[in-house]
């Protein structure tokens, strides 16, 4: 049941997307392949279950224990080899499952697609368990709508849906990039034990190399269409050879974390106080967010802060920011109380960063105007866009682009500047490199860090990862269930942490295996 | 929460009938007058006239006299038919109820699976085809378009009748199908709008793409994103709907049908006031219903929308 991929290649209607790219994948093995946005790998995905996009046509060979895989096939000819021979799991659980229909009838469709008739009602139940049962579910989370489960769950759900037609190969397309920290190993483990088990093919796509390592057995390295490198997993991310693989391991943060590097002083520089949060408490509901949350930043420092979606960090961004009313506590600036809500702020006092950069920006308006008008709000002249770009590190031809017409991390850096119009004491950044690549990420990081240290600006930054949290943070809040469970220095924290929860979080930071090495022979 | 939405459309309803009420007053013209008619304006029907609307009496006692025969169903006395308001209602409604749901069917029945089709071969012939009816659906005046089909199936190729609403059962329907045909090409081309418009944007959705990854047949993809467009189709289909009570005005005059669109036409230029005041409270109240009907859909329809109702409640 070997996979054997040659000479694959992509071509868009911009011209070649994917250059002539060969592989083989044994049965039980994984094969990893690593890249960021542009590289050509979920094309490569796409085109293996024949879901390219309109005007992309797949060239070359591939087959899947003997059966030849239509490339350049039509609707008919794949529906043959989608599920039964090859299928793909997304990125995104919360938007891969219908969120209407109930996670079993979603496992038991490609079950019914597979054999192509209908299940009786008690055959339908039994199958769809035993599918649950395989990726750790319990039964009752058939009669489950995906709404109603965490984001790991979801993921379980879509895994078993994937599975449920008995594929040969898997191709999971960044199956843990939409997934907190702690819940990705789990997830990644689980698939790891799946494969084992059914002596499944897989094709991982990712652009996080921790995630990879440990994981797979062989990793190809993509650039703009090109394999850069290719090789065992093991040997690659200890001696690359190629500049850009080079390049990516030292922009990982699971890779710094593993190896200590950080982009802040090992001591943290002694500032004034800038803001103080005291018990601060807010329900939605009966449901409890934040209990008695208090914390400090001060002037020239990053405090990080760190906590799975649910967690209530978002949402003390947002009191802080005044974004939400908090129920009690006070927030104070420069030892002034701040009333909760918009009214009471200046926006002099502190800017928010959010996590998509994509949607923060006005996409009618050129950045220019965006960064004018923020400027102008401040009560600053527009004459001062040129500097702020400068700030951000961007040149000053940035004027007249559209956020369209720039990268993620541009945008961001945007986003950044707009941010700093009015010179604010403190800096949100509210999952603010979440959703780029790993070396923009690390950019974007020393540019925060930089920040911090020519403009002595406070920052509060909030990420679910704590590897990229200790990246750049001088101390660190942990919370958990709206509650901060541990606090200190962000060293001590990471080598000595106290609270369960934190160590949990160390364990995901250096995607630790919670299972030991299995599968491999 | 479903309690808060029916208190919220009785309240509108009530904001309503005072605005209705206030026509008697505003309309154009010596208000005993307006209320006489064409009977002789004697001194003693002046008075029974003032009698019966109880002019004397001060305004607040008025609406209050009226709202209390509304809820009662005394909707008073037709002054060009001289029959009580809820008779001249009551023998037109069933017409025009039915015509309204036969256009409503025909225009779901058509254009949902029409939209369906131009979503999932867009840029197709079924899809051009459907993009031009439904510009022609939507810019054609109902009349107009009345019209042609009067030439075309009534009077060059004789298998509809011209004008009138039938003797009753297959006879009323043969004789509603080119009305209802009329009302429902400009209906079925907003559905079709929407429809097709919620179909891409759930084709392009990732569930729609894994499903497909795991080899569900076009068949099954197509319903499961049919689900999820459902809510988008149902809003619009409910605006639509509210749409039809005013289009039906002009289906019944031209094909001639004794509905209450011809009622409510013959009343307003008599300057019917009872009439006129209760059909407009009528036709608000089945607004406002089916806005209600809407909304109940949106439970049946989204689980998410049930849990936060339960959240809520």
């Amino acid at each position: 049941m070997t996979v054997r991929i040659s000479e694959l290649s992509v071509v868009g209607p911009a011209g070649v997307m994917v250059e002539p790219l060969s592989a083989t994948v044994e049965p039980g093995a994984t094969l990893a392949l690593i890249g960021e946005s542009g590289s050509g790998k979920t094309l490569t995905a796409k085109s293996l279950v024949g879901l390219l996009p309109r005007g992309f046509t797949a060239t070359g060979a591939a087959e899947v224990g003997g059966v030849a895989l239509p490339l350049a096939g039509g609707e008919s000819a794949w529906r043959a080899i989608r599920g039964r021979t090859a299928s793909l799991l997304l990125q995104d659980p919360f938007t891969s499952l219908s969120p209407v229909h109930r996670c079993g009838d979603q496992i038991a469709w490609t079950v019914e697609a597979a054999t192509g008739s209908r299940l009786a009602r008690s055959e339908r139940d039994a199958v769809v368990e035993a599918r649950l049962a395989e990726v750790k579910l319990p039964a009752r989370a058939a009669r489950a709508y995906p709404h109603q489960l965490s984001g790991g769950m979801r993921q379980r759900v879509a895994i078993a849906a994937a599975l449920a037609s008995d594929p040969q190969l898997l191709i999971a397309d960044e199956p843990t990039t939409a997934l907190d920290a702690s819940n990705q190993a789990e997830i990644l483990d689980l698939l790891r034990a799946v494969q084992v088990e059914r002596r499944l093919s897989v094709i991982l796509i990712s652009h996080d190399l921790g995630v990879v390592r440990g994981r797979t057995d062989q990793v190809l390295v993509m650039r703009e269409g090109h394999v850069v490198e290719r090789g065992e997993t093991a040997s690659v991310l200890a001696a690359p050879s190629h500049p850009y693989t080079g390049a990516l391991i030292e922009a990982d943060p699971v890779v710094a974390a593993q190896s200590g590097t950080r982009l802040s002083p090992a001591q943290p520089v002694e500032g004034e106080l800038v803001v103080r949060v005291m018990g601060l408490e807010k329900s939605f509901g009966t449901h409890r967010v934040l209990d008695d949350v208090s914390l400090d930043v001060s002037r020239g420092e990053i405090l990080g802060i760190v906590g799975e979606s649910g967690s209530g960090k978002s949402t003390l961004a947002r009191c802080v920011a005044g974004l939400e009313h908090e129920d009690g506590g006070t927030i104070s600036i420069d030892g002034v109380a701040l009333a909760p809500g918009r009214a009471s702020r200046t926006p002099d006092q502190m800017q928010i960063v959010f996590q998509d950069p994509y949607s923060s920006l006005n996409p009618m308006m050129s950045v220019g105007a965006i960064l004018a008008e923020a400027l102008r709000v401040a009560g600053r002249d527009a004459s001062e866009v040129d500097g702020l770009l400068e700030t951000v590190g961007l040149p000053a031809q940035f004027v007249r682009k559209r956020p369209a017409q720039l990268s993620g991390g541009q945008r961001q850096r945007v986003a950044i500047a707009r941010a700093l119009a009015p010179r604010p004491r403190l800096l949100i950044c509210d999952e603010s490199v979440s959703a780029l690549d790993v070396s923009v990420q690390a950019d974007i990081l020393r540019l925060l860090a930089g920040l911090r240290d020519e403009l002595g600006i406070a920052v509060m930054f909030i990420s679910h990862d704590l590897a990229v949290v200790r990246m750049i943070a001088d101390s660190v809040v942990v919370m958990w269930n709206g509650r901060v469970v541990e606090r200190g220095e962000c060293r001590d924290v990471l080598t000595a942490p106290t609270h369960e929860y934190t160590r949990l979080l160390v364990a995901a930071a250096l995607r630790e295996n919670t299972a030991p090495q299995i599968g491999r022979e | 929460m479903v309690a808060v939405r029916v208190l919220g459309v009785l309240g509108v309803l009530w904001v309503l009938s005072m605005v209705v009420f206030a026509m008697m007053y505003l309309a154009p013209g010596d208000l005993v007058k307006n209320l006489l008619g064409n009977r002789p304006s004697t001194p003693e029907a002046i008075a029974a006239v003032r009698e019966q609307y109880r002019l004397d009496d001060s305004v607040v006692e008025q609406y209050l006299h009226w709202l209390g025969g509304v809820l009662t169903g005394d909707l008073g006395q037709s002054i060009r038919l001289q029959v009580p308001v809820i008779d001249a209602i009551g023998d037109r409604l069933p017409l025009t109820a039915a015509l309204s749901a036969l256009a409503f069917l025909i225009a779901v029945a058509v254009a949902v699976p029409l939209g369906v089709r131009s979503a999932v071969k867009a840029g197709g012939w079924l899809d051009r085809i459907g993009g031009a009816l439904a510009v022609l659906g939507l810019s054609a005046p109902t009349f107009a378009v009345g019209l042609v089909l009067l030439y075309l199936f009534a009077y060059y190729v004789p298998i509809f009748p011209i004008y009138g609403g039938g003797d009753g059962g297959l006879d009323t329907l043969r004789h509603l199908v080119l009305p209802a045909v009329t009302l429902a090409l400009g209906l079925g081309a907003i559905i079709v709008k929407l429809t097709r418009t919620a179909m891409l944007r759930e084709l392009e959705s990732d569930y729609v793409t894994f499903a497909r990854a795991r080899g569900l047949s076009p068949r099954v993809v197509n319903r499961l994103a049919l689900r999820n467009a459902a809510i988008p189709i149902v809003t619009g289909a409910s605006l639509v709907l509210t749409f039809l009570v005013g289009g039906t005005v002009l289906a019944e005059t031209t094909f001639a049908l004794p509905g209450l669109g011809t009622l409510l036409q013959d009343s307003v230029l008599f300057k019917d006031l009872p009439v006129v005041q209760s059909l407009t409270l009528f036709v608000a109240a089945v607004i406002a219903v089916i806005a209600l009907l809407a909304d109940v859909a949106y439970l049946l329809l989204d689980p998410r929308v049930r849990r936060q109702m339960g959240a809520a409640s």
